[in-house]
């Protein structure tokens, strides 16, 4: 990227909601059904069936959107979204258009220590659609045979949150979407699994002249699972786009698919292959019209949010701000943390076993925290066991990778592996002896006043206990070994 | 003379009780008398001639346990867009013609809850859309005043069965005047009741904003009776009006002494025929006889009410009737991928006036249009709810000849679209504001064809407008009996 150019980017981001039933409708919202098991006549668009808003639903989107400093409109509409296809059992999707619920937010995220403020235009509540399996030879959709729908995703409540062109990079943007979700996690209202479909995101991308004040041509970019695709698909396209620009090449208005395999985007639809949706007012339900008190009343008991948290950490636990962002990135990640310093453990030390081993471990394994056998009773016991000095550092990383693998109490570990350390002298004494017999020359320099030849003596004894010895006893020992005779 | 299927419900209802009829025995009435009439008049596109057997047989042994609503046993039909769980609903439609609802709409599960007898399923107009009843995929209902002329529509069937004794009472559905106009032309009560007075879960959408389900009843006190029934709110339909249920059969009697009525100049200009101001006229006397006063009122802009209505209700019907495409219910046409499967599915199973209207509203509702269409349409409407609450400000309910001619004939206006729009002038704008209006009849005309005289009351005036009606039903005595009826007793 050259100096030349400035990206702008905006996200939309849907968000399903965790709500114990769907939008419009009494049946069951849940993941992994058996298919068309959880409908009715509502959500599948019977003749004849009417929609009636999921009150909780109402609340959580409130909730998201004080969450992200909106406005709450005191009326707002449901309008109608008309388009044709299978899995969509209306052929109009339930959605808002011009009056959403919540309006002008911003959410605050960092990015190398600075702080980014990425607006947020809307957030808005529709319902989702059902799912489509095709079915046939090769399970490619020109040569399917057949389709399968599974409505038990129709209905479902969800939210879109629609940032403002405000990000100017593609770390901006994976920043400002972990803060999201985050935060929605943070307000428990949705499952937050990119993997089950529960938070998505579109993004928009255009490239401009540095300091130009109208924006390039923009092209939305489709299919991006995970928060990895999206930093990726952001890159790429950034890439192309200034590259077309600097050959002087016309960019197109468009939609464009990511490929995760190759890592590029293609064109999906142009401008003029967009649907015209033809929105209008939805008949069937109300205006919505939130009363101030109750907005206030959710207000008043909104959850602690991720930045804040951090602040808290920071400032009560005196964690680093670079510790914070990672041990605060994520709701698993912040509560273990609290957890492990309950059952007694030092926070400093906590965050260091987090953001260092543990991490390693986990970027290993490709698995998030909540998904490993690690608690934060493996880590408090791990901290008290080498402080205890009943286990070396080196011993407790290897307890710990035991631990990531089975799952097994700490102590378990430490005693079927023998890995508690000797800190009886007596049987220290006949190694240090032995160290010193065998290897005169360090001695000598030792003696000559190279006091760093101790360490080269300290590792012959460390070998000779295989790890068992306390290293500072070691030490000890040698020095008044040597100093003594 | 009369036979029991040609008596009204509150009559029934106090024989039933007095045990000098059966439920069973009235609803045998009706059967035989579908049997006798129903190939010439085509009410009925499906009968549940078993099923309403053993309804009756249950409410006979309901009302002998005097534990019974005042509707229970009274044998009823059913407009065919109406849900009955189990029972094929089409809406007059071929793309439904194979659909079986899982659930029932809630004005007749109420019913069926209250020991009604259901008789079958009537004809109407493809998804109500049509003043004639010649819009259904399953030919057109006959007019029992005479065959050879329409029933008015869209809930024709509905109307014709009422009047022709082979139901007691019917319900149909009212977007434009789809039960006010049909029960004008066939000699009936059609009572349209204030928007969201009675749920419209189950009935199967035309145009959201503006549908209500409405009575057919051969008395004012009928539809009091039968309203008090279905009306009241229901947590399936967000729109229902949060109020609980009125007895609209009490302050019937109170009489038009000292009410203000205003007659809507606006209904009585070019294109009413002249048999139809007669009679209005003519009623119009009668209740300045009985002590209501008459002035001149005006909806100024109810002119661009059938213009509006052709906008808006277009506009909803073509989202509302997107979800026919094949995929999980009806008629399906296999095409190559699911998107010719849809379009082929449509093209196949809608009728000529669905299309047009699905096409009108697509339209309206497009990119760079929706403005000065659909947007224009809405601010009328605003414009007409406005109109009647400054009338209501002078009148405490306004009248007008329900629709401009009474009964026209099969095949006359067909062609002709426009014409067609022109029967429902006078009760659309009653539907864009969402008020309450009953037609009752007037009298005959010179060719022998009944009359309607409409009255409009504010929100929620149902009370009002029945009163006013009883009064004039009294005063009027109407009492003609159409010659298809009347023949049989022959």
């Amino acid at each position: 990227m050259g100096e030349d150019f400035e990206t702008v980017i905006g996200l939309e981001c849907h968000v399903e909601l965790s709500t114990r039933t769907k939008m419009f409708c009494g049946c069951r919202n849940e993941f992994g059904a058996p298919p068309n098991t959880n409908v009715c006549p509502v959500c599948l668009g019977l003749p004849g069936s009417l929609p009636v808003p999921n009150e909780r639903a109402i609340e959580y989107i409130v909730r998201i959107g004080l969450a992200l400093d909106c406005e709450i409109l005191r009326y707002s509409l449901f309008h109608r979204k008309n388009y044709f296809y299978p899995d969509m059992p209306k052929n109009f999707q339930i959605s808002q258009y011009d009056l959403p619920i919540c309006v002008k937010g911003h959410l605050d995220v960092q990015v190398d220590g600075q702080t980014h403020r990425v607006g947020i235009t809307r957030v808005h509540m529709e319902e989702d659609t059902g799912k489509t399996t095709h079915a046939g030879a090769s399970g490619r959709i020109a040569q399917a045979e057949y389709a399968l729908i599974d409505y038990n995703r129709a209905g479902v409540p969800l939210v879109e949150v629609v940032s403002e062109p405000d990000i100017r990079s593609p770390e901006v943007a994976r920043a400002y979407f972990n803060e999201l979700r985050s935060t929605l996690e943070a307000l428990d209202v949705s499952d937050v699994r990119m993997e089950e479909g529960s938070l998505r995101c579109d993004a928009n991308i255009s490239v401009r002249p540095a300091g130009s004040p109208e924006y390039g041509t923009k092209v939305e970019i489709k299919n991006l699972n995970s928060v990895r695709s999206l930093e990726r698909a952001l890159k790429y396209e950034q890439e192309r786009q200034v590259a077309a620009l600097r050959t002087g090449e016309k960019l197109v208005q468009e939609t464009r698919h990511f490929d995760e395999g190759t890592g590029t985007t293609h064109t999906l639809r142009s401008k003029e292959e967009a649907f015209d949706y033809r929105y209008f007012p939805e008949p069937d339900l109300p205006p919505l019209e939130p009363d101030t008190e109750w907005v206030e009343k959710i207000r008043g008991a909104l959850p602690e949010l991720p930045a804040a948290r951090r602040a808290r950490f920071e400032r009560e636990l005196g964690l680093a701000p670079r510790q914070t962002t990672l041990v605060g990135a994520s709701k698993a990640t912040a509560d273990f943390l609290e957890e492990a310093i309950d059952l007694g453990a030092p926070a400093a030390a906590v965050a260091n076993w987090m953001t260092q081993d543990l991490s390693g471990l986990l970027n290993k394994a490709r698995i998030e925290l909540p998904e490993s056998k690690v608690t934060p009773q493996h880590i408090a016991d791990l901290i008290r066991l080498v402080e205890e000095s009943t286990i070396s550092v080196t011993a407790a990383k290897q307890v710990l990778e035991e631990a990531f693998e089975t799952g097994k109490p700490i102590e378990e570990i430490v005693e079927t592996r023998g890995l508690r350390q000797v800190t009886d002298t007596s049987a220290l004494e006949a190694w240090v002896v032995e160290a010193i017999a065998e290897n005169p020359e360090p001695v000598e320099q030792f003696r000559a006043g190279k006091d760093g030849a101790i360490n080269f003596l300290v590792g012959q004894v460390m070998k000779k206990s295989r790890g068992a010895a306390n290293v500072r006893t070691v030490q000890e020992l040698l020095r008044a070994k040597l100093s003594g005779s | 003379m009369a036979e029991l299927c040609d008596l009204t419900a509150a009559d029934l209802a106090s024989k039933l009780r007095a045990g000098e009829t059966s439920s069973t025995e009235v609803t045998e009435s009706c059967l035989a008398r579908v049997e006798a009439v129903d190939e010439r008049v085509r009410a009925f596109l499906a009968r549940t001639t078993e099923l309403a057997r053993e309804r009756a047989a249950a409410a006979d042994a309901r009302i002998a346990a005097g534990d019974a609503p005042s509707t229970a046993g009274i044998p009823i039909a059913l407009k065919d867009v109406l849900s009955t769980k189990d029972i094929t609903t089409t809406c007059g439609s071929k793309i439904l013609e194979s659909y079986v609802p899982p659930f029932d709409c809630t004005p007749w599960a109420r019913l069926a809850a209250a020991g009604s007898v259901l008789l079958g399923k009537t004809n109407c107009d493809e998804f109500a859309m049509g003043s004639s009843n010649e819009n259904s995929a399953f030919g057109p209902v006959h007019n029992p005043w005479g065959l050879d002329t329409v029933p008015g529509g869209s809930s024709g069937g509905s109307a014709a069965a009422v009047a022709a004794g082979e139901a007691v009472w019917a319900l149909g559905t009212d977007t434009g005047g789809s039960v006010r106009q049909p029960a004008s032309l066939c000699g009936v009560v059609g009572l349209k009741p204030t928007y969201g007075l009675i749920s419209r879960y189950g009935l199967i959408a035309f145009a959201s904003s503006l549908d209500t389900v409405g009575t057919f009843t051969r008395s004012v006190r009928d539809a009091a009776i039968l309203l008090s029934a279905i009306a009241g709110s229901d947590p399936m339909d967000a729109t229902s009006l949060d109020r609980t249920v009125d007895d609209y059969a009490e302050g019937l009697d109170e009489g038009v002494s000292g009410l203000r009525v205003g007659v809507v100049k606006e209904a009585f200009g070019e294109g009413v025929q002249p048999g139809v101001r007669s009679s209005i006229q003519s009623a119009l006397n009668r209740l300045s006889d009985m002590g209501a006063s008459i002035e001149e009122a005006s909806l100024p802009h109810a002119d661009y009410a059938l213009s509006a209505y052709y906008l808006i209700a277009p506009s909803e019907a073509s989202s509302n009737l997107a979800r026919y495409d094949g995929v999980r219910y009806g008629l399906r046409v296999p095409g190559r991928d699911s998107i010719e499967m849809m379009a082929r599915t449509r093209g196949a199973g809608f009728g000529p006036e669905v299309k047009r209207r699905i096409m009108l509203g697509t339209y309206a509702l497009s990119a760079g249009y929706y403005e000065a269409y659909y947007g224009q349409a809405q601010k009328v409407r605003t414009l007409i709810i406005r109109d009647y609450e400054k009338a209501f400000e002078s009148f405490d309910v306004l009248v007008s000849p329900t629709s401009p001619t009474t009964a026209f004939r099969i095949g006359e206006r067909a062609d002709d679209p426009l014409a067609m729009y022109l029967s429902d002038v006078f009760t659309i704008p009653a539907n864009l504001a969402g008020v309450p209006a009953v037609s009752i009849p007037s009298g005959l005309d010179e060719a022998g064809l009944p009359v309607g005289l409409q009255v409009t009351a504010p929100v929620l005036g149902e009370a009002l407008v029945l009163r006013v009606a009883h009064a004039l039903e009294r005063e009027l005595a109407f009492d003609a009996v159409p010659p298809l009826v009347a023949g049989l007793a022959a």
